[in-house]
């Protein structure tokens, strides 16, 4: 990984659209690996992998990862320990 | 979330560059300025490539448009810059975004900091805040190439005209008498144009993201409250991937 090849989590907005019914980038989420919390759309997010992988700002580990197919979508979220968004 | 059809309605070159397509989406629920669309192209082998494209109008019934950056040696960008017609119709999929967005009940001052092509979500910001006639002070800090370069450059001057404060900075070229030399957004020039931290302005940055990393760390370093300090990454190319 270079320093700069990296977008953030408003790009990964469009492709969670498919699991949740509110907008997930401006929801806070918590890393499974170093305990720091976040936006979504402040992650650190790699499209060179066949998916979206989204990063922590602080640790770089992976929170969630989605790779959408045809007719089809996957996401794995083992990094993301919590998932906080505004009901109000 | 499916996939929407946006018609083609018009094309609009802003630059040798960059081309304004102005689409009428089907089902377009609106959106807010900041907000971005994922446009898909699928050829006819069923290959298909989705990129993200900032929303550049402010909210319009289904009108939306977006402004794309050539990229030579892209897969989409060219397309959209060169190939696509009038009455094409094109996927959608959005709006995107909940985060890097501006919503004219906001009413705290707004600094707004562009580079290159990260101005047209900022543009989206200018146009819905003269639309809803907002109250909160807003300001722009554009960073572009040249003179050439610049996105909107006619409807910018006259939004000046009418009291909007715009701040270009030229990294190579500036234009004569513009006052200052080509050089980098750096602690002097936010110093001197952009809204002070005590005024407790939300700052939003969007361009490439070398450009977002030493702004966003300018505007911390300077004072301003890191959750004010909103942030939007293109790619390092200057347009998205």
């Amino acid at each position: 990984m270079t320093a700069e090849n990296f977008l953030d989590g408003n790009v990964a907005g469009g492709p969670l659209q498919a699991f949740f019914s509110v907008d997930i980038t401006a929801a806070i989420g918590e890393c499974d690996h170093c305990g720091q919390t976040g936006r979504i759309a402040e992650t650190r997010v790699y499209l060179q992998a066949p998916g979206v992988v989204v990063r922590c700002r602080g640790c770089e580990g992976v929170l969630l990862r989605v790779v959408e197919g045809p007719g089809r979508a996957w996401l794995d979220m083992r990094g993301l320990r919590t998932l906080q968004v505004s009901t109000g | 979330m499916s996939w929407r059809v946006g018609t083609v309605t018009a094309l609009r070159d802003e630059t040798p560059t960059a081309r304004t397509l102005v689409l009428d989406v089907e089902g377009w629920p609106g959106h807010s300025a900041g907000q971005h669309v994922d446009v898909r192209l699928t050829a006819e082998d069923g290959y298909s490539a989705t990129r993200s494209y900032s929303i550049a109008s402010a909210p319009d019934g289904a009108r939306v448009e977006i402004t794309v950056e050539r990229i030579d040696d892209g897969e989409v960008s060219p397309y959209l810059t060169r190939v696509v017609a009038v009455g094409q119709r094109l996927e959608l999929r959005g709006p995107v975004g909940g985060w890097f967005v501006w919503r004219p009940a906001q009413d705290e001052p707004v600094q707004l900091v562009a580079g290159g092509s990260g101005v047209v979500p900022l543009m989206a910001i200018v146009r819905s805040h003269a639309q809803a006639a907002a109250g909160a002070p807003l300001r722009l800090l554009y960073a572009v190439r040249d003179p050439a370069a610049v996105l909107y450059r006619e409807e910018l001057r006259g939004r000046e005209r009418d009291g909007l404060a715009v701040a270009f900075a030229y990294s190579r070229v500036a234009p004569e008498g513009s006052g200052r030399p080509p050089g980098r957004v750096d602690a002097a020039l936010l110093a001197e144009v952009a809204f002070p931290p005590d005024t407790a302005p939300t700052a939003y940055v969007c361009g490439p993201t070398g450009f977002v990393e030493t702004v966003a760390d300018l505007l911390v370093t300077a004072g301003h409250e890191p959750r004010r300090v909103r942030t939007e990454r293109f790619g390092p190319t200057g347009g998205r991937p």
